[in-house]
């Protein structure tokens, strides 16, 4: 029999859309309405051939072989207690249960616990830790902003829905005349399919955006007279228009995007748009958001925060406290260096999205590897062991984060398949895996299967002993 | 001043937080004690020991303490960190925060050093004869007080973020910085005897800026007043100087606004 599901959160994007209507015939999914084409496949993956149904163990020869969760995860355990700074990284695709689960895991094996914000907003966080962040939610862009900028973004491709739910064409509260009475302006190297949709686009030249955001500064602080005829590829008759615009708003905000924390100064592109939100509320109300990419990416910045008081690249390897410093403790930076000698891949691909160098010195190192996916990606074909899990927002529900750190509650709108473990429930049960090998008297003594022990170099309790 | 040499017989297999290597901590301690001081290596705590050679004898007190590394430090991390006093020789290259949080004493590096070099110093000299990183001198992630007091002397290449927050003291690089140069400066100077890619002094607030090669993006926000004559490191030259950074906040003190300064070798 057909069931229609209305008021369902899609597992997608940051702007995490909570009005899709997914059609259900025992068991499978038929249709889905309202989302993306993203988001519509995402439900129809679940369907699909070739869904991996039971954890693998990689054989010598390469291929793979099925294995059962608790060789799995007695695996997994084992790993995370013998490495000296085991990294577990991803968590862009899965809920809060499953992040928090694994906080506690990683606590427990002294591991350094990072999420995707290391290779995409992170570098915002360290802005928000330098300035503040003086933000809103979506609710309020769409009822109050009257002038919305769309900086190095370009949600026409990466958020979808992001511009006809939120920031240009909504008619909101006191937005009644929706886009025809929203002022828009979208600065970014290219002419974007964002773009095409404002009223004002400034072409700024490609890693040059800090000096754009110092000419608008300059204007907000009185000196335009002094702001040079050209200031990173915009003619100042532009920045004046596009400061006036500002002025005049009743409501200015700003979305930011990978242009500005992914160019050269990163975490300084965006403190100074943070610097210039403050600039602007001198005049009008302004406030700033960053376009977080996966639905639920915004999550550990908050699960983590709670648990250890920090979002991202936290080093735990110190037992109770907990240290960050992204360059010395962030993913890429350890990988690249040589800094760790195991790797859980969870809810992300790094072997696609690491820079391939470090990627080279996980993979082919012979640093022993788990991926924890519902599905074949390019880390888990390089994987020592690859665990299959439970699609969050489709197979399983829970709380996700949206870009705004709005809570949304996810649904499950089917089974999970071949009756897959949830991310939490895997953690949990590596936790309890971990703990029964600890009071076995296994533990972190510098030598163990994977790596080759230093001769004569002995820890310290040994030592003493 | 007593000395205890330090040579690395052994490399970690991935890096070991020497926290530990200051004449504070070395300071009346015997040879064994010295050598049961503890480093890590990940989760796994050493003694020093078993990855060193230590000879020599240490002082009574930090100020009469000198420390010689020798051998290959190039993965070892946080030597001479939060030292007050005494001197610390290093014949390697080495990892990352040298001389981090220093308040006094002096580091000399005859090699090269990574990142956060300096960071947040308070006092001291530090010289490194060779290149850095990036985030020399600069402040810790999310504080806004940076590096408050010493020298610290680059005499190689620097990369991004040098002297970030910085309130006081001296950087001086004698070879090129990447970007980011006294970037929301409050105090301190900086000279770069070389060339700079771009964002010199950007949301500075007061400060000296020196640079005697070329900027090839200036900021935005910086005015030229009037070309000067200035004593730099030693050598008189004639600079132009530029006033900024005219998008930020800035003081005034006897009725007149105080900017940063930016001195530009003519």
């Amino acid at each position: 029999m057909q069931e229609v599901i209305k008021h369902v959160a899609c597992p997608y994007c940051g702007a995490c859309c909570d009005d899709l209507e997914v059609t259900v015939d025992d068991g499978k999914i038929i249709e889905v309405k309202n989302a993306c084409i993203i988001g519509t496949e995402i439900y129809h993956h679940a369907s699909r051939e070739g869904r991996v149904g039971t954890p693998r163990r990689r054989q010598p020869d390469g291929t793979y072989k099925d294995i059962t969760y608790e060789e799995a995860i007695d695996f997994t355990a084992k790993m995370l207690i013998k490495a000296k700074k085991p990294l577990i990284f991803g968590f862009g695709s899965t809920n809060c249960e499953g992040m928090a689960a694994a906080g506690r895991v990683a606590e427990d094996a002294g591991a350094v616990l990072d999420n995707c914000a290391s290779i995409c907003h992170g570098s915002s966080f360290l802005a928000i830790f330098d300035t503040g962040y003086p933000s809103c939610t979506l609710g309020e862009v769409k009822n109050r902003a009257d002038v919305v900028i769309y900086w190095g973004s370009n949600p026409a491709h990466a958020h979808p829905r992001h511009m006809s739910r939120y920031g240009i064409f909504p008619r909101g509260f006191f937005t009644g005349k929706g886009a025809r009475g929203r002022k828009v302006i979208v600065i970014d190297p290219r002419y974007t399919d964002t773009a095409r949709c404002a009223n004002q686009f400034l072409q700024v030249q490609q890693g040059h955006d800090y000096e754009l955001f110092d000419a608008f500064r300059m204007v907000m602080h009185g000196y335009a007279a002094d702001v040079p005829a050209i200031v990173a590829g915009v003619p100042k008759e532009k920045i004046l228009e596009a400061c006036d615009v500002i002025k005049a708003g009743r409501y200015v905000h700003i979305f930011f995007g990978m242009g500005l924390c992914h160019s050269d100064g990163r975490n300084h592109n965006v403190d100074i748009a943070i610097n210039l939100v403050r600039d602007v509320n001198e005049y009008t109300k302004c406030t700033i958001m960053a376009m977080r990419g996966h639905y639920n990416i915004a999550g550990p910045g908050i699960v983590w925060a709670w648990q250890f008081g920090f979002p991202y690249c936290i080093d735990l390897t110190k037992g109770s406290v907990a240290h960050m410093n992204p360059g010395e403790t962030s993913s890429v930076d350890l990988a690249n260096r040589g800094e760790i000698d195991a790797f859980i891949n969870i809810g992300t691909d790094a072997g696609a999205h690491f820079p391939i160098r470090a990627f080279e010195k996980i993979g082919g190192a012979g640093i022993p590897m788990v991926t924890i996916d519902p599905s074949v990606n390019m880390a888990a074909t390089v994987s020592d062991v690859h665990i299959p899990v439970a699609i969050v927002g489709v197979e399983t529900g829970g709380i996700c984060y949206r870009m705004d750190n709005v809570p949304i509650q996810y649904r499950a709108v089917v089974k999970p398949f071949n009756g897959i473990l949830t991310d939490e429930q895997l953690f949990d049960k590596i936790y309890e895996r971990m703990q029964e090998l600890k009071n076995a008297g296994i533990e972190c003594d510098g030598t163990w299967d994977y790596a080759t022990p230093l001769a004569d170099v002995r820890p310290i309790k040994e030592v003493y002993q | 001043m007593n000395t205890v040499t330090i040579t690395m017989v052994k490399q970690p297999q991935l890096f070991l937080e020497a926290d530990l290597i200051t004449p504070d901590q070395f300071a009346g301690k015997s040879i064994e004690a010295i050598g049961a001081i503890e480093i890590s290596e990940g989760k796994i705590k050493y003694p020093l020991a078993s990855f060193a050679k230590i000879e020599g004898v240490s002082g009574a007190t930090a100020a009469e303490t000198k420390i010689v590394l020798n051998g290959d430090l190039t993965r070892v991390k946080r030597i001479g960190q939060q030292m007050t006093a005494g001197e610390i020789i290093i014949n390697s290259n080495v990892d990352m925060y040298t001389g981090g949080w220093m308040k006094g004493g002096k580091i000399t590096v005859n090699g090269n050093a990574d990142s956060f070099t300096g960071i947040a110093m308070a006092g001291g000299e530090l010289t490194i004869n060779g290149n850095c990183q990036n985030h020399v001198g600069s402040a810790y992630r999310g504080d806004w007080r940076g590096m408050t007091g010493g020298v610290l002397r680059v005499t190689g290449n620097v990369g991004n973020d040098i002297g970030t927050f910085m309130r006081g003291g001296t950087i001086i690089v004698g070879g090129d910085a990447f970007i980011h140069v006294h970037t929301h400066g409050e105090g301190g100077t900086i000279i770069v005897k070389g060339n700079i890619q771009a964002r010199v002094g950007g949301q500075s607030v007061k400060g000296d800026i020196f640079v005697n090669g070329k900027i090839d993006f200036m900021m935005p926000g910086y005015k030229y007043v009037e070309d000067v004559e200035k004593d730099v490191d030693g050598v008189k030259a004639v600079y132009a100087h530029y006033v900024g950074d005219l998008g930020e906040r800035h003081p005034e003190a006897k009725g007149q606004k105080v900017f940063t300064n930016l001195y530009l070798k003519k």
